[in-house]
C-alpha cells in the first residue's frame, strides 16, 4: 500500500468535487471513493490500485441507504448495505431473485461491510489483474496485453470478450439488477441523472475503463420496476464450494406466465460474462411459447450461441445452458 | 507400566484451550519485543534466469527504511538450510540466478511494517529471463527413476498380470498443493553478543537450531528457538527455510532485533507444498476377488537440484494380501520450488490411485467393494513377511458400514436418486504408518505433589501440552492440573521433528520412562528404610496413585516418599531410544537429525494404524454440484491417550480428505512457471457449509508390540483415503470414473 490523502466527502456534491479531475471510470483513477472498502483496500494492499485520494463517502450513508418499496417499484440509496437490502422482508417477498443474489454473495461479514453501490462496481477476480507482478495485463498497464489468454482460465468469461480481456464479471447483484431492468441513479458536478444500469457498465474493447461513469460522478441510488414477473424470480448461482465463492455461472430468472406460457422471461446471466449480461436472445425465444425442457433448452442455446472459449473454460458455455435451464424450470414452479 | 486403560481413552479439554481461545497463547510473532524493525520479503516474478539489474533507490527513499539486503551486499554471508532429506536446497540471495516462482531475492528492513511493504513494491528489477517449464508436459523438464531406496518388489508382477482372469490399468493424478496454516510463515530474530534468539513457528525446534548454525557458521549452543504455540504446520515447517538467516544477518546488520510476517502469497513459495504427481495402477485378481497382482508406478515434480519425492508405493505395496508386487517412482525436476511434507505425503496421493483402483476391481468383479477389501484383509505385510504388530482393518470396515448403513447400497452407478440430485456412496480404505523416534525429557517433583515436564516438543495444533500432562499426570497419581507442562523452546531437552506421526508416541514413551524412574527411586528408598510402611516390601509393587506410593495393602502420602530422597525436587533427565535403533540416534538428535523408526523399517513386525471410510455425495443431476453430506469413518490406532482431541485430528483429516478430492488445487501457470492463485481467495478449501455430518469411530485395538505404551499416531491417517472415497462415491452417483483430482464441476459436465 502507498501513502494516500484521505478526505470525507459531506454530500453528494463536495464528494463528487473532489472526485471531478480525474476519469471516474478508469480502474486507475488518481481520486478514488470510499464505501465499504472490501474491493478498494484489498487491491490497494495488493499494489493493484495506487490511489492519490481516498474520499470516504460513508458520511453520505444517512441520506442515501433507504429501502423504499412502492407501486411502482423498489428505489434502493446506493449506500444501503448488502445484509439490510437482503433481509428486508418486502424485498424479499416481492423482489426474491434480487434478495437472494445478495444472500448468496461473499461473507455474512463482507455484507455487513460492502454497500450496493460498491457492490456493483466490484473489480473482477482475475487473478493475474489482482497481482501487479505479472506485467500482462490490459485492465492494470492498457497496451500490456493479457496472460489469462493462454494462461490459467477456468473462472474467466466466454460470453462478451474480446483479445483484449476475457476477466469475469464476479457480481452477483449486477446479475439479479439487469435482469429485472433496473436503473441507476447518478449524482454529479453536472447535476443528477438516471441511467438502465444495462448501460452502466461498458462492453469489452478498453479493458482499463470499466463504467460510463464521468469523473466526479456518484452512484446514488438504484430503482428496480415492478412488474408481474418480480414475484416469480430467482437467482441460481453454481459454484464449487457450498458458500464463499464466486459464481463460476449463475442465472436470475423472473417469469410472467400464463398458465404454462411464458408472456415475459427477464434473463440475467453472471460467472460466464465480461459484464453483467442478460440474455435477450434467449427472452425472445421464450415469449410466447410453454416452458418446457425444450423450449428452455433452446432458449439456453440462443444465449451462450456466441461463447468463446479458451481452454480452461470450455466448459462453461454448457454449464452456462445448464445452469439457465435448471432456473428456468425452478422459477416455472414457483407461485406468482 | 501402569494398567493402560486406567491410563487413557478419558477425554480430557486441552489444557492450553482457554489461552488460545483468549489470545493468551504466544504464537511466533506474538512474542513482545523490545522496539523490533520490520522485514518486508522481495520475490522474485520469474521463475528461471537472473537478477540482471536491481535498483533500490526509489525504495530507499520510502521514509522509514532502514537496510535492504540482497545478493550484492549480503550474498555470502549465509549458506543455503541442509533439507531433511539431504537434498541440495534452492539458492536465495546466495546467487543472482533464479531457479522458482516467487524465489527470496532482496529483504527490506523498516521501522514499519508498512514502511517496508511500500518499498519493497518500489524495488525494480530486470531480469534475464529464461524460459521455464512449468510442470510435467513442459518441454525441458527432465525425468529420472528414484535412487535412494528399493522400491518393493515381490514375486513377478508382469506374467501375473498377463495371466490374471480380472484386471484394471488406470491412470490418475493429483494435483500441486500448499499447507497454508493459517499463521503465516513469520521469524523474529534477537542477538544478544553472539547469542541468537528465534522466535519461529517450528515443528523441529532443534533441527532449526541446528540448521541455522551450520549456515551462519554458528556454535549450536548459541543459538535458542523458541515456539511455545504453533497455528498450524502439516509438514511446511518441519524443515528449515531460507528466511530464518537471512533475518538473522538483517538484525546482525542493524543492532536490533527484526521480525518478518511473510505474506500469505509469499508463503507458497519460499516454503515447501505437496508435488503434483501422476499414477500408473495396474491391479489383477482372480474371480473370487483375491488379488494376484499389484503394480504401482509414479512421477513426481520436483525442483531442478532436489530429488525430493513421497514415493507412496512403500505404504500402497502393503495394503493389501498379494503374492506378485511391482512398484516404481520418478521423479520430474522442473522450474519450481522444492516440494515437502505435507500431511500425510506419501499416503494422501498413492492411496488415492490405489484404493481408487480397488473400487475399479470391485466394479471389474461386481463385487461389493467392501467385500473386496475384507477379502484381501491380512494380518502379515505383504512385502516383508512380518506379522503386522496389530491390523484391525476388518473391524473399521464392519463397524463404520453399520453405522453408514451400506447394506441398503444399491451396487449399480446411477442407481440412487434424491429428487434432481443423484446419490452415490463410496468407501475406501485409510491407513498410516507408525513411527516412533527417540526423545528426551526433564522431569521434576515437589514435595508439594507437583510435577513439571520440560521437552522441546511441538504444539501444532494435535494437543500435546493435554497428551503429555495426562501420561505424567497419570504415571505420577496426581491431577492434570497439578502437572505443569513447558513445551517449544530448544533449552530445552530434544524432541524429534513432529512429523510422521510420531511425536505422541515418542514424548509420552519417553514420559512414562522418566515416570518409571520417579516411581524407581522413591520405590527402593521406601523399601530400604527401616521406619517406612513399605520396610521390606517389594519394590516393583509399589506404585503412584492419588498422591499417594501406593502398594501391598499399605500406602503414604507422595511428600513423604519424596522426602527420603530429596528435601527439595526430584529431577529425572530421560532419553528414550525405540527398540530397534541404534544407540547413536539419540546422539544425533542433539545435532538436531531426528532418526524415525518407521512403520515399515522394523526387523520384528511391520507397525501401521488403519481405518475405512464411507461417504455419502449428492451431485446436481443438471449443473454437477458436488455436495458430501454424510461421512462415517472409523479408526483403530491403537491405545486413543486423549478422545477428544484424537476425534479432532481424524475428524480435521477427514475434512482436509474432502478437500483434497473436491477442492483443492495449486494452479501453475503452463508458461511462466509461476503460481496463480496463492491466496486464500482462490485456493479453494471447504468452508463450514460444505463440511458434513462427520461421524467418528475410534475402534479399540490393543497393541502390545507397536511400543510400550501401546499408541499409533493419529496426526495423518484421518485424510488418508477420504479423497479415493469420495471419487468412488461419485463414480456410484453418476457412473463417471474420475481419476485426476479435484473433482470438479467440469469433469462431471
Amino acid at each position: 500500500m502507498r501513502p494516500f490523502a484521505y478526505e470525507t466527502a459531506a454530500d453528494v456534491a463536495s464528494a463528487s468535487r473532489f472526485g471531478r479531475e480525474a476519469g471516474q471510470g478508469q480502474t486507475d483513477a488518481p481520486t478514488q471513493f470510499l464505501a465499504g472498502g472490501t474491493t478498494l483496500i484489498d487491491l490497494m494492499k495488493l499494489d493493484v490500485l495506487r490511489p492519490q485520494r481516498l474520499v470516504d463517502i460513508n458520511p453520505l450513508v444517512a441520506r442515501h441507504s433507504e429501502i423504499e418499496v412502492g407501486p411502482d417499484g423498489l428505489r434502493i440509496g446506493a449506500l444501503a448495505k448488502m445484509s439490510a437490502v437482503a433481509a428486508h422482508p418486502e424485498v424479499l417477498a416481492t423482489y426474491p431473485a434480487l434478495a437472494q443474489s445478495l444472500q448468496l454473495a461473499a461473507s455474512p461479514q463482507l455484507r455487513n461491510m460492502a454497500t450496493l453501490g460498491g457492490n456493483v462496481l466490484q473489480r473482477t477476480r482475475c487473478t493475474y489483474y489482482r497481482d501487479p507482478s505479472w506485467t500482462a495485463c490490459n485492465k492494470r498497464q492498457p497496451g500490456s496485453g493479457c496472460a489469462a489468454l493462454e494462461g490459467v482460465n477456468r473462472n474467466h468469461a466466454v460470453l462478451g470478450v474480446d483479445e483484449n480481456c476475457i476477466a469475469q464479471y464476479p457480481g452477483d447483484l449486477g446479475v439479479a439488477l439487469i435482469a429485472l431492468g433496473a436503473e441507476v441513479e447518478l449524482g454529479g458536478a453536472a447535476g443528477a441523472r438516471r441511467i438502465p444500469f444495462a448501460e452502466l457498465h461498458r462492453p469489452a474493447g478498453k479493458p482499463h475503463v470499466e463504467t460510463t461513469l464521468k469523473s466526479g460522478e456518484l452512484i446514488t441510488a438504484f430503482r428496480v420496476p415492478a412488474g408481474p414477473w418480480t414475484r416469480r424470480s430467482l437467482y441460481l448461482k453454481v459454484r464449487d464450494r457450498a458458500s464463499y465463492e464466486f459464481a463460476i455461472a449463475s442465472a436470475a430468472v423472473a417469469l410472467d406466465m400464463d398458465g404454462e406460457v411464458v408472456r415475459q422471461a427477464r434473463i440475467g446471466l453472471g460467472g460466464l460474462a465480461y459484464r453483467p449480461w442478460r440474455a435477450e436472445a434467449a427472452e425472445a425465444s421464450l415469449k410466447g411459447k410453454p416452458l418446457t425442457e425444450e423450449t428452455a433448452e433452446a432458449a439456453a442455446r440462443e444465449a451462450l450461441s456466441g461463447a468463446i472459449t479458451h481452454g480452461h473454460n470450455a466448459y462453461k458455455p454448457e454449464l452456462g445452458r445448464r445452469t439457465m435451464v435448471r432456473a428456468l424450470l425452478a422459477a416455472k414452479t414457483m407461485e406468482a | 507400566m501402569a494398567d493402560d486403560a486406567s491410563w487413557f481413552g478419558v477425554p480430557t479439554p486441552r489444557i492450553d484451550g482457554v489461552a488460545k481461545v483468549t489470545g493468551a497463547a504466544r504464537y511466533g510473532s506474538d512474542e513482545p519485543i523490545a522496539h523490533p524493525a520490520f522485514a518486508y520479503l522481495v520475490t522474485s516474478s520469474i521463475s528461471r534466469g537472473r537478477i540482471a539489474d536491481m535498483k533500490l533507490e526509489r525504495a530507499r527513499e520510502v521514509p522509514g527504511v532502514l537496510d535492504i539486503l540482497h545478493h550484492g551486499n549480503v550474498g555470502s554471508q549465509a549458506k543455503p538450510p541442509p533439507s531433511m532429506t539431504g537434498d541440495k536446497a534452492t539458492n536465495t540471495l546466495e546467487t543472482d540466478r533464479i531457479e522458482h516462482d516467487g524465489q527470496i531475492i532482496a529483504v527490506v528492513v523498516a521501522e514499519t511494517f508498512e514502511a517496508a511493504r511500500e518499498a519493497a513494491h518500489k524495488v525494480q528489477v530486470d531480469y534475464a529471463v529464461e524460459l521455464p517449464s512449468a510442470s510435467f508436459d513442459s518441454s525441458g523438464v527432465t525425468a529420472e527413476p528414484k535412487k535412494q531406496k528399493e522400491n518393493p518388489k515381490v514375486g513377478d508382477a508382469a506374467s501375473a498380470l498377463a495371466g490374471a482372469e480380472v484386471k484394471i490399468d488406470a491412470h490418475y493424478s493429483t494435483p500441486t498443493q500448499h499447507h497454508n496454516p493459517i499463521e503465516l510463515f513469520t521469524t523474529t530474530c534477537i542477538w544478544d553478543g553472539p547469542k541468537l534468539t528465534i522466535y519461529e513457528p517450528s515443528q523441529f525446534m532443534w533441527g532449526l537450531k541446528a540448521a541455522v548454525a551450520k549456515q551462519l557458521d554458528m556454535d549450536p549452543a548459541n543459538i535458542r528457538t523458541v515456539s511455545r504455540f504453533v497455528g498450524g504446520a502439516f509438514g511446511s515447517r518441519g524443515g528449515t527455510t531460507s528466511r530464518t538467516a537471512w533475518i538473522a544477518i538483517a538484525a546482525r546488520r542493524l543492532g536490533r532485533p527484526v521480525k518478518l510476517v511473510a505474506t500469505r502469497s509469499q508463503g507458497f513459495t519460499i516454503a515447501t507444498y505437496r508435488a503434483e504427481t501422476r499414477q500408473h495402477v495396474q491391479l489383477a485378481a482372480s474371480r473370487d476377488g483375491k488379488l494376484v497382482a499389484l503394480s504401482h508406478e509414479g512421477w513426481e515434480v520436483t525442483s531442478r537440484p532436489s530429488g525430493y519425492n513421497v514415493g507412496g508405493v512403500d505404504t500402497t505395496a502393503r495394503m493389501y494380501a498379494c503374492p506378485n508386487i511391482a512398484t516404481a517412482v520418478n521423479v520430474v525436476h522442473a522450474d519450481r520450488n522444492t516440494p515437502g511434507f505435507m500431511r500425510a505425503p506419501a499416503e494422501t496421493p498413492y492411496m488415492f490411485a490405489l484404493e481408487s483402483g480397488m473400487d475399479e476391481l470391485a466394479y471389474a468383479l461386481n463385487m461389493d467393494p467392501v467385500a473386496l477389501r475384507l477379502v484381501n484383509d491380512t494380518q502379515t505385510d505383504p512385502v516383508s513377511g512380518l506379522p503386522f504388530s496389530s491390523r484391525s482393518l476388518t473391524a473399521c470396515y464392519d463397524q463404520a458400514a453399520e453405522r453408514f448403513g451400506w447394506s441398503r447400497r444399491d451396487h449399480k452407478p446411477g442407481s440412487m436418486r434424491d429428487g434432481d440430485w443423484l446419490i452415490g456412496w463410496g468407501c475406501a480404505t485409510a491407513c498410516y504408518p507408525t513411527n516412533i523416534a527417540p526423545c528426551a525429557i526433564r522431569l521434576s517433583v515437589t514435595p508439594d505433589g507437583r510435577a513439571t515436564v520440560q521437552m522441546a516438543a511441538h504444539e501444532i495444533g494435535t494437543g500435546a501440552y493435554t497428551t503429555i500432562g495426562l501420561t505424567v499426570a497419570r504415571a505420577l497419581g496426581l491431577k492434570l492440573n497439578d502437572v505443569v507442562v513447558m513445551l517449544g523452546d530448544s533449552d530445552l531437552p530434544p524432541v524429534p521433528v513432529a512429523g510422521g506421526s510420531n511425536n505422541t508416541a515418542s514424548t509420552l514413551n519417553v514420559a512414562a520412562k522418566a515416570c518409571e524412574q520417579v516411581r524407581d527411586r522413591l520405590a527402593a528408598a521406601a523399601v530400604a528404610d527401616h521406619e517406612s510402611v513399605f520396610t521390606g516390601a517389594d519394590p516393583k509393587g509399589l506404585r503412584l496413585s492419588d498422591g499417594m506410593l501406593v502398594g501391598d495393602n499399605r500406602h503414604e502420602p507422595l511428600a513423604k516418599a519424596l522426602g527420603r530422597v530429596t528435601g527439595g525436587a526430584l529431577e529425572i533427565h530421560a532419553e528414550n531410544v525405540p527398540e530397534g535403533l541404534p544407540p547413536t540416534a539419540i546422539g544425533s538428535l542433539y545435532k538436531g537429525t531426528a532418526t524415525m523408526l518407521r512403520g515399515g523399517s522394523r526387523k520384528d513386525v511391520t507397525t501401521y494404524a488403519f481405518g475405512a471410510h464411507f461417504v455419502e455425495v449428492r451431485v446436481n443431476s443438471r449443473t454437477r454440484e458436488i455436495r458430501t453430506p454424510r461421512v462415517v469413518s472409523a479408526f483403530a490406532a491403537g491405545n486413543i491417550v486423549n478422545p477428544t482431541t484424537a476425534h479432532s485430528q481424524f475428524m480435521g483429516g477427514v475434512i482436509w480428505g474432502l478437500s483434497s478430492a473436491l477442492h483443492e488445487a495449486t494452479e501453475v501457470d503452463p508458461k511462466t512457471a509461476r503460481y496463480v492463485n496463492n491466496n486464500l481467495a482462490d485456493y479453494m478449501v471447504p468452508v463450514n457449509a460444505d463440511v458434513p455430518e462427520i461421524d467418528i469411530i475410534m475402534v479399540p485395538e490393543k497393541d502390545e508390540r507397536v511400543n510400550p505404551l501401546g499408541v499409533k499416531g493419529i496426526g495423518e491417517i484421518g485424510i488418508v483415503g477420504m479423497n479415493a472415497a469420495v471419487a468412488n462415491a461419485v463414480f456410484h452417483a453418476t457412473g463417471k470414473r474420475v481419476r485426476d483430482l479435484p473433482i470438479r464441476i467440469e469433469k462431471l459436465i
